[in-house]
């Protein structure tokens, strides 16, 4: 099913007029109202009537997040604050937070996209959705909730954390559809488990989970362990919240991004050069609906590859690889490029290890060290050493073969790796200190 | 004529040996046998003890990740050649030791052996021919 037909198959032809119309109409607003672009045009000689044709996206300026904490709160806001209806904002975890406005039309308009979301992942008015995104000045919560509203499905609106409770509502509330974090949802498992219990056993038989990189093996595996269609959301708070691409049940195989409200284009992180579909970068999106705070140009840092051939559930918008890792998460080992997501798939590979798992990363002397902390479980547990040495000697090959980069994997025990209940936490890179 | 063996997951720090001891004196279990196997970063602790079922149960609540493995325990005679004469007997039939530890009975008499092999019921058998004392699990977990 789709639930807006005639947005989300619009022959190509159509849906780029569309995108050209609303580009044009974005530069005039942005000039008129914003003072960080209308500066930023000015420098490089633009003016938005310079904009006639999507090629001519390239003429304008990125975005950086920098540039929202530059402006904080309200900087960029492109609509007096009275239009204003809601703001959320980031963790400002990794510096200040960014903040985002939405006005009325924008709400709405992030509803209706969720709404989209929840039918592309195989949901219905009939569903009973439990939410465990955290809500609050996180986007995650209210996003999905408001899109549940607008679809007509029951929300149950848990929010993050209680996770005992939140075990106890699934078995009692029987809800059909979960979303959350994927390592919350196996911290939920886990927690169910304890109490005696299989995911099996639920009414669930769909998680939409995001707000984090996860990779196709933690899919198969929460698909195996719970029963259900594990499906990939994505979103960001600057850009709008969760919503902005989501993958279809019918496929499960590329987010397809909303594209009659978002622009994207792949670059080279390091050039800021446009790479053609196919290759991999960096996704960065320009806000063509937005009201209260568009973004032209927003760098994502998120690594994905862009693929327009139109997909077999009927959707004719582009999709995206599942996101490969964050330009600024990438760690470098030696020289060498690695991101966490290449790790837990081959810890997923080897053995069929839990995804619970550490990156520790140190200098020692010049020399950069990994050391793969990797949670011993039951099934991996064995009473002779040998054993335990092949599984760490056969991880270490793994990843010497497949990234370049010589590992040190070390077995810890059972939740000695801090549970998180929202976005886990995989490297811990010593380096910066000191 | 099996015994139940215990082995549990421990880190190298600091305590957690400490801690696994404690958990069994609060639930009253005794330890018969013990060895522990370590690495630089790891050990495995392997343990008879009165009672596995609840041993188990009472470690894996506490966190830990806790095995469960069939060993033989072969009695023999406390003097030199003791243990030579047994591990050519299963030398002979093919059959390979993983890990084996001893310990001396209280008489000094006689001592007792816990073998882990590759060929568990083989084994067995082996030394049932060659009239080894096995002791079966139910007298070992109530010496």
């Amino acid at each position: 099913m789709i639930f807006d037909v005639e947005m989300e198959t619009l022959p190509r032809e159509e849906l780029e007029a569309l995108q050209l119309k609303r580009l044009q109409a974005l530069a005039e607003r942005v000039y008129a109202n914003v003072g960080f672009y209308r500066q930023k045009f000015d420098e490089r000689g633009i003016k938005p009537s310079d904009i006639r044709s999507l090629a001519d996206l390239k003429l304008l300026p990125f975005t950086e997040k920098q540039d929202l904490r530059n402006h904080y709160p309200f900087g960029l806001f492109a609509v007096p604050k009275e239009n204003v209806v809601r703001i959320h904002a980031s963790s400002g975890t990794t510096g200040k937070s960014t903040v985002v406005g939405y006005t009325h039309r924008d709400v709405r308009n992030w509803a209706r996209l969720m709404a989209r979301c929840f039918v592309a992942s195989g949901a219905s008015a009939k569903d009973i959705i439990h939410n465990a995104y955290g809500y609050g000045l996180f986007t995650g919560g209210l996003g999905a909730h408001y899109g549940a509203e607008e679809l007509g499905a029951t929300i149950v609106p848990v929010s993050g954390g209680g996770t005992k409770r939140q075990v106890m509502l699934l078995k009692d509330f029987g809800p059909t559809v979960l979303c959350s974090t994927p390592s919350y949802a196996l911290v939920l498992h886990e927690a169910a488990q304890e109490a005696g219990f299989s995911f099996k056993n639920l009414d669930l038989r769909i998680g939409i989970f995001g707000a984090e990189p996860w990779t196709e093996e933690m899919r198969r595996d929460i698909e195996d362990k719970m029963g259900i269609t594990a499906i990939d959301i994505y979103g960001l708070s600057e850009i709008m919240g969760p919503g902005v691409g989501i993958e279809c049940h019918n496929a499960q195989n590329g987010l397809h991004i909303m594209e009659d409200h978002f622009l994207v284009e792949i670059i080279d992180p390091e050039t800021g050069e446009v790479l053609p579909p196919g290759e991999q970068g960096e996704l960065v999106i320009t806000t063509l609906t937005k009201e209260a705070q568009p973004l032209i140009r927003y760098r994502t840092r998120d690594i994905t590859i862009l693929n327009k051939v139109p997909c077999r559930c009927g959707r004719t918008t582009a999709r995206v690889h599942r996101m490969m890792g964050r330009s600024d998460d990438m760690l470098i080992i030696r020289g060498v490029n690695v991101f966490p997501s290449q790790i837990e798939s081959i810890l997923l590979e080897t053995e069929g290890l839990a995804p619970h798992y550490l990156l520790v990363v140190k200098r020692e002397g010049n020399l950069d060290t990994l050391e793969i902390q990797v949670e011993v479980d039951e099934k991996l547990f064995s009473d002779e050493i040998k054993v335990l040495q092949r599984i760490e000697s056969k991880i270490v090959k793994n990843i010497k073969e497949y990234l370049g980069v010589t590992a040190m994997v070390k077995l810890v025990e059972p939740r000695s790796i801090q549970r998180s209940e929202g976005k886990a936490k995989r490297i811990l890179d010593l380096r910066k200190q000191n | 004529m099996k015994v139940e063996q215990i082995s549990i997951f421990l880190e190298n720090r600091a305590g957690r040996l400490e801690e696994v001891t404690r958990i069994l004196a609060e639930n009253k279990i005794s330890i018969r046998a013990l060895s522990l196997a370590d690495t630089s970063d790891f050990g495995i602790l392997r343990l008879i003890v009165s009672d596995h079922e609840k041993a188990k149960k009472a470690l894996k609540e506490n966190g830990f990740t806790v095995g469960r493995t069939s060993v033989v325990a072969v009695e023999v005679d406390d003097q030199p050649g003791g243990l030579n004469a047994i591990l050519q007997i299963l030398s002979s039939g093919g059959v390979n030791v993983e890990y084996m530890y001893a310990f001396v009975q209280q008489s000094s008499k006689t001592a007792i052996i816990v073998f882990r092999f590759d060929k568990t019921d083989q084994a067995i058998e082996l030394l049932g021919q060659k009239g080894l004392k096995i002791i079966p699990g139910d007298t070992l977990y109530n010496l």
